[in-house]
Parts: C-alpha cells; sequence; structure tokens
C-alpha cells in the first residue's frame, strides 16, 4: 500500500475549490469587477461627446465628486428616487395580497394537481418579457374592451374617460404581473411545508378560522414572505422597461434616469452614481427586512412536525 | 348519565367503514382506554369526540347534549396529538397561554394558570424555551399542560407516548395516571399497545374492524376474553378450540384435537356444539415427567409433552410444550428461584396441567 501523494485533506480541499472555483471566478469577472469599474466611473469627468473623459489628463489624475454633489443638490432626482421606491413597494404589497391565496391554493390542493397549477403559476415565463409588457398595451388600449367598459361606466356615472393606457396604473398593473411568479413560488414552497396538525391542535384548542391563520399560518409563513418580498421589491426598484413602455411622462423611475444618462444623456458618471445609490438603497432596504425579521427566520425549521 | 355517551356511531369512507355501530358510556373522572389494532377505529372515533369528523349514523352527546353542530373549536374537549403538535414559533409559554387566549381568558390571570399548568406537568422553568429546545419527554409534557390549562370536560388522547422511547414511556405513563388523579378530569386514550392500555386505564374498550369486541376492566379483560380476538389481542393466550363432548354441572369438556379432552369451568347454553378455551402462559403448571405433584395441587388437566423451544426473557422464560399429538402449548414460568436461569432444556420430557379454572370458556 503506497502512501497518496497528497494528504486526503488537501486532495478534499481540492476538490471543492475545482467545484466552486469556476463560478466564483465567473462572478469575480462579470459582476465584481464591472461594479468596481462603475464606482470608479462615478468619480470621473464625463467626456465632451459622452463617454468618459481621460482619468489622467496633463499629468493630474481626474477624480472628483461633481456626479455625487449634483446627486443630492438637484432634488429631482431624490423625488424620482422616492417615486421608484413607492412603485416597488406598493407593487410588493398588491403581490403578496394576490400570491398569498394563490400559494395557499396551490399547497392545499390535491398533490397531483399541485405540478399542474405551479406550471400556470410559471407559463408566463416561457414568452418574452417584452412582449409580454406589450401585450398589456393590448389590453389597457383605448380600444379594447376593459378601457371601453370602464369609460362606459365612468361616463354614466358622468366623469371624464380616463386612459388607461401611459399612466402610473399601467405601470403598476404590469409590475404586479411580471412579478407575480416570484412571489407566488417561496410562499408555496414554505406553505406547503406546514404541519396540518397544527392547526388542528389550534382549532382544538378553541381558534377560529381567522385566528388559525393570523396565529399560526401567517407567521409561520413569514420567512416565505420576506423571500417572496425582496424577489419582487429589489428588481421591481429598478426596472425601467414597464414604464418606459406603458407609463407616461410622469412615470419615470429611477431606472429609467440611469438608462437615459447611460444611452441619451450620455452621462457616464451621473448615470454610475444612480446605479451605486440604487444598489446601496436596495442593499439597506434588504438588510432593513432581514433585521426586522431575523427572530421567525432565527427559529429553526419551524414547520417540520414534532418528533422525538 | 353518563358524561360522554357514544351511541351507535358510524363514519364510512367509501366503501370502507371505519367506525360500525359503536356505543359506549364513559363515566366522569375515568381513565377510558379505545383499544385496538391499527385500522381499527379508533382514532377515526377519537376525531369524531374531538369534532374533525362527524358521524354519518349515530349521536355523540356530552352532558346529555348533542356535539354534532358544534365544530372542534367550540367544544369543551382538549386533544393531545401524537405529534404533539406544538407551535414552533411559540415558547412553551406562548403555547400554554393560547387556549387561554382563545377563550379570553384576562390577560391578569394568565400567568398564573401558565404557572399551574407547568407545575401540574413538572416544566416549571421551561416557560421561556421554545419546543425545538425540548427533548421529546418535555414536548409531551407541553402537550398535555396546553391541553388541561382551560380544564376541559374531557382530555383526548391519540397515541401520545408511542414516539417515546421504552424507558421513558413508562415513566410517562405513571404520570399520567398521576396527573388524571390530581386534575379529576375524564381522559380518553387511543393506543394500539395492550400493556400500556392494562397498565393506565380504569375501563377498555377492545376495537377490532370498527366494531367494539369488549368494554371491560383491564383484568377483567385480561381473565375473562369475551372473544377470540380479545383473549389474542390481549397478551399471550393458547387458544385451544374443539368440540363439546360434555357439558353438566357447571363444566364444559372440550375434545382439543392433538391434545385431548380438555375440562373448564363454565355453563354455556346447552345447545353449544364448539368452543374455545383461552388459557394463559402462566396459568400453566410445568414440571418434569414423573415429578410428584405438589400438596394441594388439583390437575384436572393433564398432558405430556416435550419441551420443543423456549424463550430467555431475564424474569420470565417462556416454554413451547409440543403434546405427542403435536399441539404447542406456550408456557411462562417466573425464574425466581435463586441461581436459577432455567428449569428445562429442548428435548426435556415434562407434564403440563391446570385446573378447570384456568382456562376462560369462549363459546363460540
Amino acid at each position: 500500500m503506497s502512501r497518496p501523494a497528497i494528504s486526503l485533506q488537501a486532495r478534499a480541499r481540492l476538490g471543492r475549490w475545482l467545484v466552486s472555483g469556476p463560478p466564483v471566478l465567473y462572478l469575480l469577472v462579470f459582476f465584481a469587477a464591472p461594479a468596481l469599474i462603475m464606482v470608479l466611473a462615478s468619480f470621473r469627468t464625463p467626456g465632451d461627446f459622452g463617454g468618459l473623459a481621460p482619468l489622467i489628463e496633463n499629468g493630474r489624475l481626474d477624480l472628483n465628486l461633481d456626479s455625487y454633489t449634483r446627486f443630492f443638490t438637484e432634488s429631482v432626482y431624490a423625488q424620482i428616487f422616492v417615486k421608484s421606491v413607492w412603485y416597488a413597494l406598493l407593487t410588493t404589497v398588491f403581490c403578496l395580497l394576490l400570491a398569498y391565496p394563490l400559494a395557499a391554493l396551490i399547497a392545499r390542493s390535491a398533490k397531483k394537481h399541485r405540478d399542474l397549477l405551479l406550471l400556470l403559476v410559471i407559463l408566463p415565463f416561457w414568452s418574452n418579457f417584452l412582449i409580454r409588457i406589450y401585450a398589456w398595451m393590448i389590453i389597457l388600449g383605448p380600444n379594447a374592451a376593459l378601457a371601453r367598459t370602464v369609460n362606459g361606466v365612468l361616463g354614466w356615472l358622468g366623469h371624464e374617460p380616463v386612459p388607461l393606457l401611459f399612466s402610473s396604473f399601467a405601470v403598476l398593473v404590469c409590475l404586479v404581473y411580471v412579478h407575480l411568479p416570484f412571489m407566488v413560488l417561496p410562499l408555496y414552497a414554505n406553505l406547503e411545508k406546514h404541519d396540518r396538525a397544527l392547526l388542528d391542535a389550534a382549532q382544538d384548542l378553541g381558534a377560529g378560522a381567522w385566528q388559525r391563520f393570523w396565529r399560526i399560518t401567517f407567521p409561520l409563513s413569514l420567512p416565505g414572505v420576506y423571500a417572496g418580498a425582496a424577489l419582487v421589491f429589489i428588481p421591481a426598484l429598478g426596472i425601467f422597461a414597464i414604464p418606459d413602455i406603458l407609463g407616461g411622462p410622469e412615470d419615470s423611475l429611477i431606472g429609467n434616469v440611469i438608462k437615459q444618462q447611460f444611452l441619451e444623456t450620455r452621462d457616464w458618471p451621473f448615470g454610475s452614481v444612480l446605479s451605486i445609490v440604487l444598489t446601496v438603497a436596495a442593499l439597506v432596504l434588504a438588510g432593513a427586512a432581514a433585521w426586522i425579521g431575523r427572530g421567525s427566520l432565527g427559529t429553526p425549521s419551524s414547520t417540520e412536525p414534532a418528533r422525538a | 348519565m353518563a358524561l360522554l355517551e357514544i351511541q351507535n356511531v358510524t363514519r364510512r369512507f367509501g366503501e370502507f367503514t371505519a367506525v360500525d355501530g359503536v356505543s359506549i358510556d364513559i363515566e366522569a373522572g375515568e381513565f377510558f382506554t379505545l383499544l385496538g389494532p391499527s385500522g381499527c377505529g379508533k382514532t377515526t372515533l377519537l376525531r369524531m369526540i374531538a369534532g374533525f369528523d362527524l358521524p354519518d349514523g349515530g349521536r355523540i352527546l356530552l352532558n346529555g347534549t348533542d356535539l354534532a353542530d358544534r365544530p372542534p373549536e367550540e367544544r369543551p374537549v382538549r386533544t393531545v396529538f401524537q405529534s404533539y403538535a406544538l407551535f414552533p414559533h411559540m415558547t412553551v409559554e406562548g403555547n400554554i397561554a393560547f387556549p387561554l387566549q382563545m377563550a379570553k381568558t384576562p390577560a391578569a390571570e394568565i400567568p398564573g394558570k401558565i404557572r399551574e399548568a407547568l407545575e401540574d406537568v413538572r416544566l416549571t422553568g421551561f416557560g421561556k424555551r421554545y419546543p425545538h429546545e425540548l427533548s421529546g419527554g418535555q414536548k409531551q409534557r407541553v402537550a398535555i399542560g396546553r391541553a388541561l390549562v382551560t380544564h376541559p370536560t374531557v382530555l383526548l388522547l391519540d397515541e401520545p407516548l408511542a414516539a417515546l422511547d421504552a424507558k421513558l414511556r413508562e415513566e410517562m405513563q405513571i404520570e399520567l395516571i398521576n396527573l388524571q388523579k390530581e386534575v379529576g378530569i375524564t381522559f380518553v386514550y387511543v393506543t394500539h399497545d395492550q400493556t400500556e392500555a392494562l397498565a393506565l386505564s380504569h375501563r377498555i374498550a377492545v376495537m377490532n374492524k370498527g366494531r367494539v369486541e369488549q368494554i371491560d376492566e383491564p383484568s377483567r379483560l385480561y381473565s375473562f376474553p369475551a372473544s377470540r380476538f380479545v383473549a389474542d389481542f390481549i397478551g399471550t393466550c393458547n387458544l385451544l378450540e374443539g368440540s363439546v363432548a360434555s357439558n353438566a354441572g357447571g363444566i364444559v369438556a372440550l375434545e382439543v384435537p392433538g391434545l385431548g379432552t380438555v375440562r373448564v369451568a363454565a355453563a354455556p347454553p346447552a345447545a353449544l356444539a364448539a368452543g374455545t378455551i383461552a388459557l394463559r402462559p402462566e396459568k400453566i403448571r410445568v414440571q418434569a415427567s414423573g415429578a410428584p405433584s405438589a400438596p394441594g395441587d388439583r390437575p384436572d388437566n393433564r398432558f405430556g409433552g416435550t419441551v420443543t423451544e423456549y424463550l430467555y426473557l431475564g424474569d420470565v422464560t417462556v416454554y413451547i410444550v409440543t403434546t405427542p399429538g403435536g399441539r404447542k402449548l406456550e408456557t411462562l414460568l417466573a425464574n425466581s428461584g435463586a441461581g436459577r436461569t432455567k428449569f428445562f432444556e429442548v428435548g426435556d420430557a415434562v407434564e403440563v396441567s391446570w385446573p378447570v379454572e384456568a382456562g376462560h370458556f369462549i363459546g363460540q
């Protein structure tokens, strides 16, 4: 029996690196490096015809805080920022209100039906994101049945007709529509694990239907609620395609401004500043949510049936 | 009037009849057990008392009132579930406070009641822990404390000790007996474990295939089983079937194939042509062939045989004695003699005997 050339521990370490090395490298090259480039760009001066001015001009390093100063002095950007947070928040709340009953229904349906119902939830992903947004243009369009019905009723009540398309209503409806599956899936994954005996016990101990939900089901589902909220809120915060296509001039969100800075105004440093603020805001809000929810997330695997 | 009256209750699931015309009266303060193999309908019956399931026929009355239109949350009945079903996101105190809050107990009274409940189940000082920080036995106690804190009329226990190991189970059995005495609440206990049922209960209903086979006190169930099923299910039993050879003067003689004529004290109807004698292993006297019988011994039944197997269990040894006719009899001897580990070896010729009162005649 010959001694192995390298120890077992070393081999295990090598194995771990072989498995996790490539994805780590991928993230470093395509995520960390661009992020750092963006941070650097935020301190530079915009070029005369877009892009960036040379980093070293006349023998001196051209780094400044001009773009940051602009963000914090021109209140219009902070306003758009607050509006974006508000839209993302509304989207999250509406998604939660719609997704909870849906996820509960799927979790409680017969096992053989669950896969089909879940498939229906993710079915929209099978068609292109932009196509789905354009589809809403048709649904909400002025000549579609929906707008005609709504305006018919409004007219009958003596109100002016309202446009459904190119409005904050259209933006919100589509934001909720696009993000709904991201709320349903984590909620379902959580609710599906709930132990039916806990609800029986609560009922046996005198709890009516509402109390069973509010005291047992809902607190136990909080990890799913937080996961879903994060999956909806963060992407909704940075979205630009939906306000671009379905929103009016007043519905520009922070994502639209960032896109505008890079592609139209061609002020890369300021676009970078907005991106960084957005990322930091998302991190802070996610961190705050995790901190608020730490109690319920900290209770280990609360939904498993008790075993001796 | 009994506290809990189960009147001709039937429950069907499709073609399957889970509970079939069951009638039981349970008295206030009783420790009553539903005993039977899995699928006998005992848990279905318990769920109907709790209100999680409704009978297809018959009635369940509590204090003379039909429970039919009262949902579980409105019945003065509490259940201890097999999985304990403790709320994992609440502390022990939170769990015990839950039924009090549901009953709208004034907030000022709740801490005192929690303290009492924790004392009752010997968990003082565990109030701030979460269920996942407790052992199986402790979880069990919390479940019982939570169910008892509102002083229900009836406590239902669904195989509550099934998940515990043997030693802890025995401890919990003793605690359950004491607790029931202390609180004086009627316990309805479901189990498939006949030793547990015998140890705990005032009375037992033995169930089989949705029907009640016999309702009686533990010692009477053991000594006087009403059916072959009960005799076989409770403890170990030699079931000797045969045709009735004579039936007079309170003694029945049964012609048992492979054994011979077996006499038993019984007075069944004269027309009965066949029957079964239930004979417990420990009632059979075993001695070496030719040994003198002890004074006062009344061997109304005496047969020769050979020891063909034995099973050493520590305190007792089970000997299987086979008669020349090929009949196997299970016998049991306590290893009480000092230094004695066993009395016989495989192949030893022995004599088995028992008086007429030892067996119990079942007329079927």
